[in-house]
């Protein structure tokens, strides 16, 4: 394994289809017109130096080492900054401009004194190989500059700046800072959050974060962009700092959130040095947030379990096993538990973490060996509902478009989601469209960042009530029929017309008009109809949606309703337009797509279907159940009830991501053999008789799906320090069963997939390896994938119309719960914070706070930061309050990322009429001020102590 | 960790869950609500569901809305 070396351009890549061939060097080099001379050199193989030049910036022209002779023209003009031309001559090594370059680089080293101490940085950076590049072996001038020098002549220096390391994951040092701008142009141009900026001119002139302070004390994301940018070792990576520079590199999937974005991992033998993100990753083009580029310290944390451990009862300490005695227990209690309770009393849930490969292999342990198809992942408590609501309209269930279908979107309907937070790194590709004059409607309660950001501000914010999707949308769809702004064409020629005449018939119905719509969502009639109105005639119009559309027990409804208006306004079926569900986790679309539901096969078929089944049958030599499973609420119905009695759960913690704790634990505490399989003892784990240690993205080979279905290679740069990847241990559990698995490498998983689906029939690692990703459906009709679906027609034939009734939620509020509780992320943090609890991303969100607007705070006596209780129907928990206007009056927010919350002892049982999909986004609560934890909290963790014990360990870590 | 707790029972919930499911089929074309529910039904709940569902059923239909009571011939009745 060597360093994967990427090609600086130097300037971005021209989309032009007309093409100029110009001689750099002698060499003829055709490009495509509007390419820099720069870039047209490079692509020829002429490398011209440059300090303030990267192709994932603008050309900006400043700093004089990047000069070239053109014959015919005066001067010498920067290479970056000047386009390519037909027939130009270019020269990049001339006596006269070298003898510019040299002088230029001696005065920047003159001022950047440590340029030469190779002690202070890294002796590697950009600049380091600018100067030998260029020649520069002396310098003629002082190099004491005096902003850079702690003091002169014993003199206090008023100019030097400390070095900042406030950054829990890089340093700035302005004494190495040649003030290129890269970094304040990668903030701006990449990022898009602004936060640095050039103080002062000539030679005062410094880099700086937010209005002068420590860079985590200012606006600052820690995205990583402006480290990446950085030519010199001003900005750079504390691990490098510390261990020196990586000396090999793989390229790998991050397992985060569903963006899925590539990366670098660059190690010095089998440890990881820094993850930096990879510009050929068609998800992320090269940038970041700070989870994927440095929240990963999580995979080497001493709380990770590295052995497997067993306990009779769940109040037992653990005890450390063999491998092959914790597997041949689980064996044994699965068999015993099938034998008196029946077939279908056991069963799994598979993970969103794990890798496709992983995750097809649980549900193939499910149906094959356990013979039911109890099984379900945590999908079923996020996007469920859209796997409902798009295959009911457009007849699959998945995302439209791809993220570079962004570029091309003229209105962006955002709609419960987001992304700043949830999903950064598309947020940054969507922000950059936006500031290119691209419109923006967000419908959400709270005014999320996405709202009003630098350079950025939404035409239309409807802050509607939660629960009041549904209305919404269908009063948008109202104001889209009766003011004629539907699409006749497109629902001649892709939907049914009969079906158009009856849902245009029931949304033109006066109840559904906004002024109706407004009494029971808060949002004014006029903001609904223009917002109906610039959707509808916007030019290219895509819908965004997170979990606040699909976390209702109106989940699928609200689906439908979006799909709707998509059809309506015919944006479907081109860049630009199209449906797209921001996925949580980094494999939830995989997960589905791999038959994690209960009811489907992988592809999305139904197992009642006698064909797929026969399929998987004859591959698989068993009989395999028609009856649809358990989803993960019944099995806590049926465990509560007495019929459902063992559970394998890989990478989920159901514990604390679903709702109605207590009836999940009490679900939990009624089975009598439950394994999890994870990286930590995690909250599920308090519950569990058999912990299997897993392992992380870094130490197994395998693929992601991400929000835009594609698929991703994830390489395995480590050995699994427990041993085993997860693929390896249900393998091992399936053969204890009595099932002879062989699977050598997830590469003949994969061919399995491929082999028995057919929307994967193309997919293959060679094919990966080749093209570095593909997305699904992938088969002899697309053989390189397909980024938009649904061109010149739907999935399943017909696009569907449906109707969509509005009916309130049963979750009330009332005198004693007058308040709605929402929830949601945050940037930092992710999920349940398993891992980045256990990073240093702990500086930025130490603890879940509740959102609280203003006048509820006064009304009830709550200061910033006192703690409040919180009590719903279903429970009680404490946790500080945080007073802002971003939540309505009426409503109040939190996030669930920390154990000792427990946000979810307050959500309640409702869910999604089609899916269960639990209504997160809507409880009904009363906040009050408190003195402390309530008991549910004390209680809670008493238990969770207890529960880790290990036989022979002191005090086991969370 | 005893709480105040309002939740339904599991036979509660299949009733509820039902209703919802009718709530939304209620404003489909007449033609295809009661189908709509059944097949929902039959291709969503695992066979322990619908044969407590039917068991509940036998002993009343108090609470149980009139679509679902019109798409009950063609749920499925798992066999014992």
């Amino acid at each position: 394994m060597s360093l994967v070396h990427e090609i600086d351009y130097g300037t971005p890549a021209s989309l032009s289809e007309k093409t100029v061939t110009l001689t750099v060097d002698g060499k003829q080099i055709t490009v495509p017109e509007g390419t820099s001379i720069m870039r047209a050199a490079m692509d020829g193989g002429v490398e011209i130096p440059k300090l303030c030049a990267t192709d994932m910036l603008d050309s900006y022209g400043s700093c004089r080492i990047c000069l070239v002779e053109i014959e015919g023209r005066g001067g010498t003009p920067a290479s970056c900054t000047t386009p390519a031309m037909e027939g130009m001559v270019v020269h990049t090594q001339t006596e006269r401009l070298q003898a510019i370059r040299k002088g230029v680089m001696e005065l920047y080293v003159s001022d950047h004194p440590i340029g030469h101490d190779i002690e202070a940085g890294t002796g590697a950076s950009e600049f380091d190989k600018t100067i030998k590049q260029v020649g520069l072996t002396e310098v003629r001038y002082d190099m004491h500059g005096r902003n850079h020098v702690i003091a002169q002549n014993g003199a206090i220096n008023p100019d030097f700046v400390e070095k900042d390391e406030s950054n829990p994951y890089f340093t700035f040092d302005s004494s190495q800072c040649i003030v290129c701008s890269r970094c304040v142009r990668a903030c701006e141009e990449v990022q898009g959050t602004f936060a640095l900026t050039i103080e002062g001119r000539g030679f005062e002139a410094r880099v700086r974060s937010g209005a002068a302070e420590p860079f985590l004390e200012s606006e600052c994301v820690s995205c990583g962009a402006c480290v990446q940018a950085c030519p010199t070792d001003a900005l750079r990576e504390k691990s490098v700092l510390e261990k020196g520079m990586p000396t090999s590199s793989e390229i790998t999937t991050c397992a985060y959130c569903g963006v899925g974005c590539s990366f670098k991992a660059e190690m010095q033998g089998e440890e990881v040095i820094r993850m930096v993100p990879y510009k050929d990753g068609k998800a992320n083009r090269g940038h970041s947030c700070v989870k994927g580029r440095f929240a990963w310290t999580y995979a080497t944390h001493r709380d990770r379990i590295l052995n497997p451990m067993v306990r009779e009862k769940i109040s037992d300490p653990w005890r450390e096993v063999s491998w092959d005695e914790a597997i041949s227990h689980i064996a044994n209690e699965f068999r015993r538990i099938q034998d008196k309770y029946g077939r279908s009393s056991i069963g799994g849930i598979t993970s969103s973490r794990c890798t496709n490969e992983e995750t097809f292999l649980v549900q193939k342990l499910v149906r094959q060996v356990m013979g039911n198809n109890n099984v379900d992942t945590c999908a079923r408590v996020c996007h469920s509902p859209t796997g409902y609501g798009l295959k009911s309209t457009f007849g699959t269930s998945a995302g439209t478009q791809d993220f570079d279908s962004v570029e091309h979107t003229d209105t962006v309907l955002i709609i419960g989601a987001n992304p700043t937070d949830g999903h950064p790194v598309f947020a940054s590709r969507l922000k950059k469209r936006l500031r290119q004059g691209a419109r923006l409607i967000v419908i959400d309660p709270r005014r999320t960042d996405i709202v009003r950001s630098p350079h950025i501000q939404a035409d239309y914010h409807l802050p509607l009530r939660p629960g009041t999707n549904v209305a919404v949308i269908t009063a948008m769809a109202h104001v889209i029929v009766t003011e004629g702004l539907f699409n006749e064409q497109f629902i001649r020629e892709r939907c049914d017309w009969s079906e158009f005449e009856d849902y245009a018939e029931f949304v033109s119905e006066k109840r559904h008009s906004p002024e109706e719509v407004e009494k029971l969502s808060g949002v004014p009639a006029d903001l609904i109809r223009n917002a109906a109105r610039l959707y509808a005639r916007g030019g290219n119009s895509a819908i965004y949606y997170g979990l606040g559309v699909t976390e209702h027990s109106q989940g699928s409804t609200t689906v439908i309703a979006i799909a709707n208006i998509a059809m309506l306004t015919g944006n479907i079926g081109r860049p630009g337009v199209g449906v797209n569900p921001l996925r949580g986790q980094n494999n939830v679309q995989g997960s589905c797509d791999m038959g994690s539901f209960p009811h489907e096969f992988p592809g999305y078929r139904h197992i009642s279907d006698d064909a797929t089944r026969s399929v998987y049958e004859s591959l698989w030599g068993v009989t395999l159940d028609e009856e649809p499973g358990l989803r993960i609420p019944n099995m806590l119905d049926a465990a509560v009830d007495g019929s459902f009695k063992g559970l394998y759960v890989q990478g989920e913690d159901i514990l604390q991501s679903d709702p109605n704790t207590q009836h999940v634990a009490a679900g939990l505490e009624a089975m009598e053999c439950v394994v999890v399989h994870d990286l930590f003892l995690n909250e599920t784990a308090n519950y569990a008789h058999v912990f299997l240690p897993g392992s992380t993205f870094l130490e197994k080979d395998g693929t992601f799906t991400n929000s835009e279905r594609r698929i991703n290679r994830v390489r395995k740069v480590m050995a699994p320090k427990n041993g085993y990847a997860d693929w390896e241990i249900t393998q091992l559990m399936a053969r204890a069963m009595g099932f002879d698995w062989n699977y050598t490498h997830p590469t003949e998983i994969m061919d399995e997939i491929a082999a028995t689906t057919p929307s994967f029939a193309g997919v293959n690692y060679d094919l990966l390896e080749r093209e570095g990703s593909v997305q699904w459906p992938c088969n002899e009709k697309a053989p390189l994938g397909t980024p938009v679906m649904h061109i010149g027609g739907f999935v399943r034939g017909k696009g569907k119309l449906i109707r969509t009734e509005y009916v309130a939620t049963d979750e009330k509020t009332g005198p004693r719960f007058p308040l709605l509780l929402t929830t949601g992320r945050i940037l930092s943090q992710y999920n349940v914070g398993a891992q980045t609890r256990r990073t240093e991303n702990v500086h930025w969100h130490e603890e879940d706070r509740l959102e609280i607007h203003p006048h509820d705070a006064e009304d009830r006596g709550i200061r910033d930061g006192d703690w409040v209780r919180i009590k719903s129907r279903a429970g009680e928990t404490t946790l500080r309050a945080l007073i802002t206007d971003r939540v309505a009056t009426g409503v109040v927010y939190t996030t669930f990322h920390h154990p000792d919350t427990q946000a979810n002892v307050v959500t309640t049982d409702y869910s999604d009429w089609a899916t269960n999909c639990p209504e997160y986004k809507v409880t009904a609560v009363q906040v009050g001020p408190s003195n402390g934890p309530s008991d549910w909290q004390e209680e809670y963790d008493a238990l969770a102590r207890r529960n880790r014990r290990i036989s022979g360990r002191l005090e086991a870590a969370e | 960790m005893s709480h105040e707790h309002t939740a339904m029972n599991t036979g509660e919930k299949l009733f509820y869950m039902a209703n919802q499911i009718a709530a939304f089929f209620q404003s489909q074309p007449k033609s295809e609500a009661a189908d709509g529910v059944a097949k929902h039904i039959n291709d969503f709940w695992e066979p322990r569901m619908r044969r407590e569902f039917f068991q509940l059923i036998d002993a009343g239909t108090k609470g149980l809305a009139p679509l679902v009571m019109e798409a009950l011939p063609k749920i499925r009745r798992p066999k014992d």
